[in-house]
């Protein structure tokens, strides 16, 4: 089932969509051919950047009592800071750089400053979520599991405070992200399950995590600029607050804003690679805008690039966006995408709207996905 | 000291936390790459062209490294097209260098990537991985009193590192070492200057004009053959004859020898798949993941998306050759290199052994 209005794929047979899925492959196969040292260069350089960024900022709050340095030293660790998280830390945990066969960038490996451990995180993100995108019920991203995403969900009296709930998550993502990848509500609501040996590790490794980096900006840090704790303390808040709600907001619009479809957890019941690839199409949305965009966002201006690819180095989304929007345009599929501003407004507008009780969407509308019929046998095993 | 120390550890700790989740010597990294301890590396300091088709890199190795004895060699990892690919080379240059650099020759081999990469790419400046070194081709203490190296094209690189090592310890030494012509006699002209200083006795072969080196020539270019103590380097089907030809002789704890090429992986259909740890072995047909396979065996492995996106099923895989089900794609590792692999998209292209 196809949750929209307008069934928008009601005009493709099975065949269309399985050489989507082909057409896709090839645009794959392309940029896994050419892959290697541009690659390499990129991320290490970013890294670089980052990590200069990082410490000088971080030198010149040391001085951070007087407001000048206040100012620079904070918004330069706050870019350092979604740098960090975004360009480097999502994409090289996604395995984008694994190719490179280098230990220190490389998904097994990697840590990033966030309080989620950067293996829990890989499992309901990369797993869970980019397996089940936008499907209700298995796709935890939609909503995060505290707010009303679809028009088809029942209301409840709580969600009429999900505006509040979603800025609250928006300041202090980090923690909400960490919260979500332990599935927190779920598992503290039985006896059973807080006493789960694997959910008291993931737990201690969380608090773990939290501790050194809250002693990181807390403390030591702090500490180190003398007369300038308190402000260095600020700063650090601030930077770590805006970082939240700069990927908070680049990942709402990744899914939320009108236009995205979401799935029935009945649809995706022996999927092929063709629905897999359509289903990721019709369920991500991309921001436009100028290539620093792209880099603050880590790439995830490309969600829909993102979501067919997720493999694939995040610096040539750019470069593919061109043959799948093609793909799109060939098949009459909507490509969603548009400026940040007008995509968070369109995503915050759900929220809100959503909050409210809604009546109940047309039933007679035909929303199927075209009768199954046996296709080719799928790409992959 | 105690004291000090405890107070180093401590310091140490509160350097770490400044810098968490990396580590302090990932920011070092950027101005002094040899100064990581927990990543050996070495700058090459120099590069000299010894034939067409053979360069001399002189490498300072960073913190961490351990001398190598004469005859040894070490593994390079180098960055090719953006992938880490580790080769080893002898080691050519005496042991116990007061300057701490090691010089390796580099013999650029058909389709060999990484040696025709340093042939053409290796600069002063440039960084490349190091492993410690290894290997057992090096000459006892007790020297002996007669020894004789037979050596075939770049074989001749551990035993210049062993002959500018020992010479002078050794008393009577053979060298017999063949290649293609007189010019691609690699360290030539240094060979023939120490024949004329009657250093040692040189017999050049040029298997361009004189025709292959066969065991039996060696009976007569060396009358005492086996009452030498033996040193062989070179391709694998030469090592082959020679140590039939002094196992024949009840000769063969005087030979020793050293491999300097793995035998070459060719992708095919499906192969066997060794989990080393467990030791459970299937046969793993083309177009079947390596992930369903182990699972049939009844082998334990982690999974999650099972379509090559989570990277949650990586397994290292010390040897073997695998294809990319989705695009083709080749990955081979040899001994030594444990290459990380997805196994649910990953299906069997020759035996495969797996670290699990
Ligand atoms: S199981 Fe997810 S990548 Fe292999």
């Amino acid at each position: 089932m196809q949750r929209q209005e307008n069934n928008p794929i009601a005009h493709l047979t099975a065949e269309d969509i399985e050489a989507i899925g082909r057409e896709l492959d090839a645009i794959r196969d392309e940029v896994i051919a050419v892959r290697g040292e541009r690659d390499a260069a990129y991320i290490r350089r970013v890294i670089k950047v980052q990590r200069s960024l990082e410490m000088g900022s971080r030198a010149v709050l040391l001085f951070s009592l007087f407001p000048p340095a206040w100012i620079v030293g904070t918004a330069g660790l706050s870019v350092a800071k979604i740098l960090e998280n975004m360009e480097i830390g999502h994409n090289i945990l996604h395995g984008q750089y694994d190719f490179m066969r280098d230990p220190k960038i490389h998904s097994t490996t990697w840590e990033w400053d966030m309080a989620t451990p950067a293996n829990q995180w890989q499992h309901s993100h990369n797993e869970v979520h980019h397996k089940y995108t936008n499907v209700v019920g298995k796709d935890n991203d939609l909503g995060y599991g505290i707010m009303r995403v679809d028009e088809n969900q029942r209301w409840h009296p709580f969600f009429l405070a999900q505006p509040l709930w979603n800025f609250i998550n928006a300041c202090f993502f980090e923690y909400g992200i960490a919260a979500y990848d332990l599935e927190l509500g779920r598992n503290l609501k039985t006896k059973k399950r807080r006493r789960n040996p694997v959910f008291r590790a993931n737990l201690k490794a969380v608090g773990r995590k939290i501790g050194k980096q809250a002693l990181k900006d807390y403390v030591i840090h702090p500490a180190l600029s003398g007369p300038s704790f308190l402000h260095t303390i600020a700063a650090n808040f601030t930077a770590n607050v805006i970082r939240n709600i700069w990927s908070h907001s680049v990942i709402m619009c990744g899914h939320f804003p009108n236009g995205v479809s979401t799935f029935e957890r009945t649809s995706i019941k022996d999927e092929t690679r063709g629905e897999w690839y359509l289903r990721q199409m019709l369920g991500s949305a991309n921001i436009s805008g100028s290539k620093l965009m792209h880099i603050m966002t880590g790439n995830l201006s490309h969600q829909i690039e993102h979501h067919l690819f997720p493999d694939l180095p995040a610096s040539r989304y750019a470069e593919v966006a061109v043959k799948v929007r093609a793909l799109f345009e060939k098949y009459d599929l909507p490509y969603v995408t548009g400026p940040f501003p007008k995509q968070v407004a369109s995503a915050w507008a759900k929220v809100i709207r959503l909050s409210l009780p809604n009546r109940k969407p047309t039933p007679d509308a035909d929303n199927s996905i075209p009768p199954r019929r046996p296709v080719a046998e799928p790409v992959t095993a | 000291m105690p004291v000090t120390q405890t107070l180093r550890n401590g310091a140490w700790r509160v350097v770490e936390l400044i810098t968490t989740p990396v580590v302090p010597t990932d920011y070092l990294d950027v101005i002094a790459p040899l100064r990581n301890p927990n990543v050996l590396r070495a700058r090459v300091e120099a590069v000299h062209r010894e034939t067409a088709n053979a360069v001399t890199l002189e490498l300072r190795p960073g913190r961490g490294w351990q001398p190598h004895e004469a005859g040894q060699y070490v593994r390079l990892g180098v960055d090719v097209d953006g992938i880490r690919l580790w080769r080893s080379y002898s080691v050519s240059s005496a042991a116990g260098q007061r300057s701490g650099r090691i010089s390796v020759t580099v013999n650029a081999v058909a389709d060999g990537v990484v040696s025709s990469y340093l042939l053409a790419n290796a600069r002063r400046g440039m960084i490349v991985n190091l492993d410690l070194p290894a290997g057992d081709f090096v000459v006892p203490a007790r020297r002996p009193a007669k020894s004789l190296f037979v050596t075939a094209g770049s074989g001749i690189t551990p035993v210049m590192g062993i002959l500018r090592s020992t010479l002078h310890e050794l008393p009577d030494v053979v060298v017999v070492h063949s290649a293609r012509t007189g010019e691609d006699v690699v360290f030539g002209a240094e060979l023939r200057a120490l024949a004329a200083a009657g250093k040692l006795t040189l017999i050049e072969r040029h298997t361009g004009a004189d025709g292959r080196l066969k065991p039996a020539d060696l009976d007569e270019l060396v009358p005492d053959l086996f009452e030498r103590e033996t040193w062989a380097c070179g391709p694998g089907e030469m090592l082959d004859a020679l140590a039939d030809h002094w196992s024949e002789a009840g000769a063969a704890e005087r030979l020793h020898v050293e491999r300097f090429r793995p035998t070459v992986l060719v992708a095919g259909d499906g192969g066997s798949v060794t989990f080393e740890r467990s030791g459970a072995e299937v046969e793993a047909p083309a177009g079947v993941s390596i992930l369903d396979a182990g699972e049939a065996a009844g082998q334990l492995m982690p999974s999650g998306c099972r379509m090559g996106i989570c990277f949650k099923c990586v397994l290292p895989m010390r040897q073997g050759i695998v294809r990319d089900m989705r695009d083709g794609q080749i990955t081979s590792a040899v001994e030594g290199d444990n290459v990380l692999i997805q196994t649910c998209i990953s299906a069997a292209a020759g035996p495969c052994h797996l670290d699990a």
